[in-house]
């Protein structure tokens, strides 16, 4: 009887730590969203996301910031799609698992994944704006941000393609179509949800980068005129705003609160395609 | 005790000797020789897992699409070596089409399963793409059931009309040969008999292939019967032979108490 | 024919792509590894470690400081986020009815795509003054530790929640069966089964943390001095590039490349670490 109870108030006991650990975390979530929307929301306006910053970005707006994170983000991915969509095509439909190319490309992508965003800033300065006489811009900090979200953007397209059952490669094959009309006309639309998914985490990973870009894209905070400009990203507005700009706070918040409106979109659409589509999570995808 | 057995009536178009397929270490059937003769319709049954349907998968060389598999021995199609490295697999495939266990439609409308793989083999003219998928339905007997909806899904379509859609791509592409495998065993009892009644329709305009694990259906539908069988780890062929001397008058004791029943 | 000709283009152009993006990796560390290589030549590996301090301008290269300020940090973070977010994971599926599971796994995993540029914004207008209410300055390691923890927690959730998910429900009736209580059968029956991933997880997670950049270049104050404290500022690895490559010149600006190469190494030995871990899945 004396062991029946004592495990009973374990039972007891671990419901409790359960639960309060899982309101603990919540709670944080929250406090960070309400604060940023408190102090946020009030600057929020049509009038903030299209004006340019003045005095430092203290007052003003972000209306150039917006436009060169558009940029940037649009360069990566339309450096990356053709790459990452390529890769993952040839990794699921092309090779064997045990096949020596797939193999290291494979690795090769797993440890891309990992390497740390500040490793990338230093490869984009040392590649892209010196060895490549890019400079200080858009098309620099777009390049840099491309290798970056290859990663994702491959393993989302290659789930997107090995979720397709195999019989329509067999009967693609048996009714004597090509492989590349069977991959143009058939499973390349069938692997839109993973197109899809990958799409959606890679530029949400793009606009989430902030210390690829520092000495990439730069802080320049004019609207550039073409990709050969220096631009800044909002992420960089923000970090910029916060450390460097005394009294930046103010619109710093209301920056961060666009950001994070931005990314909580953007993943909210990724990872309600992915559950609903490809059954994974994304962040173990 | 595979030795050749003379075909009655019409000449060889398949013909298999000492045929053998592995999957990576494991063979699925071995030493396999057989001949189908052309325009008639050859029934392969035997217990599961004794190779008939990667015998079949050897016909249309579908096997190179698995990995690590190999086919060895001779496979000749009409005279010509089809396991040769040099076949178009694309030209054997558009001869030699076949159907699967499942209906497998595409998930395009009605229509374009049907002018797709047409339009792929260079057909391009509406009026002929049109009338092409006219006759093929109406081959199928689908015509007059789907020819007001042929924009509609094809996946909307019953189990039974997927599978007669899939005969009538097949069917468009003007094939020689037919190869099925178990073609109505994922169907309802009402949609296998229509299918059924369908492929002993076709009997005479094609060489027709078909796997089936229904001895009374193999008894209905066939005119040859090969009897598949594992011994020692891997398919083989115990005996081949017309439909009468294979169900009357079995000359191996494997097959005469598969065929009364007694195993398998 | 022509249409094999076709289908041997397109797989020539693919296999052409894929060894460009499988390559991506070598020029990073080509390109790194040679913009270090000055400083490793005119300064020499040892000196990176055995110089009194760090003050470039002076021809003084010690990261030590920086390497104890990243370890510290990077250790704290984990130590806090691996249990809380085990627990997590436990909570959802093992604790919480299925409404309250399902939008809490929602939740984290939106946690998980905040950009880290934010956390630091919050970390540094929120955590850091209160921190200075009881301490001063603020910016400090345990600033940078609890911040890097909400940053990695849903890393280690998401993991073990889906190693936990796939534990069988045979497992659990049985041990429910043998009369064990709920936590006795997580404890003796779910997690061991879910170790490997967890412990994927956890790579994984630490790995995140040593490469995280702006949060902890925002709240740890940035001190090059090996804290004494948890309310001491400290810079890590990361924070030390960020911070000088916008003027760094020469033999410093090679010295930054040379942290980046290590930071690098340290975390593909973690990320095979996780893939290990994770074999461990595959085949337990």
């Amino acid at each position: 009887m004396d062991s029946l109870a004592r495990s009973q108030r374990g039972e007891k006991l671990a419901q409790v730590v359960m639960w309060s650990s899982a309101a603990l975390v919540s709670a944080v979530f929250l406090w960070m969203l309400s604060d940023l929307v408190t102090n946020g929301l009030g600057r929020v306006s049509w009038e903030f996301l299209t004006s340019s910053p003045s005095d430092s970005g203290r007052a003003g707006g972000i209306g150039p910031i917006v436009v060169s994170t558009l940029l940037i983000v649009s360069v990566a991915m339309v450096v990356a799609i053709p790459i990452g969509v390529g890769t993952a095509v040839y990794l699921a439909e092309f090779t064997s698992t045990e096949s020596l190319l797939g193999r290291l490309v494979r690795r090769s992508l797993d440890v891309l994944a990992g390497v740390p965003s500040i490793v990338f800033g230093l490869f984009g300065s040392a590649f892209f704006c010196k060895t490549l006489g890019l400079g200080f811009s858009i098309l620099s900090g777009g390049l840099t941000l491309a290798c970056m979200v290859l990663p994702i953007l491959i393993r989302s397209v290659e789930v997107g393609f090995r979720e397709i059952p195999d019989h329509y490669r067999l009967s693609a094959a048996a009714l004597g179509l090509s492989r590349t009309s069977t991959l143009l006309h058939l499973l390349l639309p069938a692997a839109a949800p993973g197109l899809a998914v990958g799409l959606v985490l890679g530029i949400g990973r793009a606009a989430a980068e902030t210390a690829a870009l520092i000495f990439t894209s730069g802080y320049v905070d004019r609207t550039p005129e073409s990709v050969l400009d220096s631009g800044r990203a909002l992420s960089v507005h923000i970090f910029d705003l916060s450390m460097n700009v005394p009294g930046g706070t103010p619109n710093a918040y209301a920056a961060a609160l666009v950001l994070l409106g931005l990314l909580l979109l953007i993943n909210g659409a990724a990872s309600g395609l992915a559950h609903r589509w490809l059954g994974r999570n994304i962040a173990t995808l | 005790m595979s030795s050749e057995h003379p075909t009655e009536g019409n000449e060889a178009l398949f013909e298999a000797e000492n045929l053998t397929l592995v999957y990576g270490d494991t063979p699925a059937f071995e030493g396999v020789s057989l001949s189908i003769p052309a325009g008639e319709i050859t029934a392969l049954v035997g217990p599961s897992g004794c190779g008939k349907t990667s015998f079949l998968m050897s016909l249309n060389r579908l096997s190179d699409l698995v990995p690590n598999c190999r086919v060895t021995g001779s496979l000749r199609l009409g005279g010509q070596d089809i396991l040769s490295s040099e076949v178009d697999l694309i030209a054997l495939r558009r001869r030699v089409g076949m159907i699967f266990q499942k209906p497998n439609a595409f998930p395009f409308s009605i229509r374009k399963n049907l002018t797709f793989p047409l339009q792929e083999h260079g057909v391009r003219d509406r009026d002929k793409l049109a009338t092409l998928v006219e006759a093929s339905l109406r081959d199928v007997g689908l015509w007059d059931e789907i020819k007001d909806r042929l924009d509609a899904p094809a996946l909307s379509l019953s189990g039974g009309q997927q599978q007669r859609l899939c005969l009538a791509r097949a069917l468009a592409l003007k094939p020689e040969v037919l190869l099925l495998d178990e073609p109505c065993s994922a169907l309802d009892p009402l949609s296998s008999g229509v299918v059924e009644d369908l492929i002993v329709s076709l009997r005479g305009r094609y060489t027709i292939v078909i796997v089936t694990h229904n001895l009374a259906q193999a008894r209905r539908v066939a005119d040859q019967v090969a009897v598949f069988w594992v011994q020692g780890g891997a398919g083989r062929l115990i005996e081949s032979g017309s439909v009468g001397q294979v169900f009357e008058d079995p000359q191996d004791e494997l097959t005469r108490s598969y065929v009364t029943g007694q195993r398998g | 024919m022509s249409r094999f000709r076709v289908d041997e283009g397109l797989l020539w152009s693919l296999r052409g792509v894929a060894f460009l993006a499988g390559t991506i990796v070598v020029f990073v560390v080509a390109f790194v590894g040679w913009e270090a290589s000055a400083a490793l030549r005119s300064v020499g590996l040892s000196r990176f470690v055995t110089d009194p301090s760090w003050y470039p301008s002076e021809g003084l290269y010690s990261v030590l400081p920086m390497l104890v300020g990243t370890v510290l940090v990077t250790a704290g973070a984990v130590l806090t986020a691996t249990p809380l977010g085990i627990m997590a994971a436990i909570f959802c599926n093992h604790y919480a009815p299925a409404f309250v599971a399902r939008p809490y796994r929602r939740m984290i995993e939106l946690m998980s795509g905040i950009p880290s540029v934010v956390y630091g914004f919050w970390g540094l207008v929120t955590l850091v003054p209160l921190i200075a209410q009881v301490e001063p300055p603020g910016t400090s390691l345990l600033a940078g530790i609890m911040i890097l923890t909400v940053m990695i927690l849903p890393t280690v959730t998401l993991f073990a929640d889906s190693s936990i998910g796939r534990v069988s429900e045979e497992y659990t009736r049985g041990a429910a069966a043998l009369g064990l209580t709920r936590w006795a059968t997580v404890c003796h029956v779910v997690l061991p089964a879910a170790r490997p991933g967890i412990v994927a997880g956890v790579f994984l997670a630490t790995a995140r943390a040593i490469g995280e950049t702006m949060a902890v270049l925002m709240v740890c104050g940035n001190v090059v001095k090996t804290p004494g404290s948890l309310f001491d500022p400290v810079r890590t690895l990361t924070a030390n590039i960020a911070l000088e490559m916008a003027y760094a010149m020469g033999d410093h600006r090679s010295a930054l490349f040379v942290t980046g190469l290590v930071l690098f190494l340290l975390i593909v030995a973690l990320v095979w670490g996780a893939e290990l871990a994770g074999e461990g899945r595959a085949r337990g």
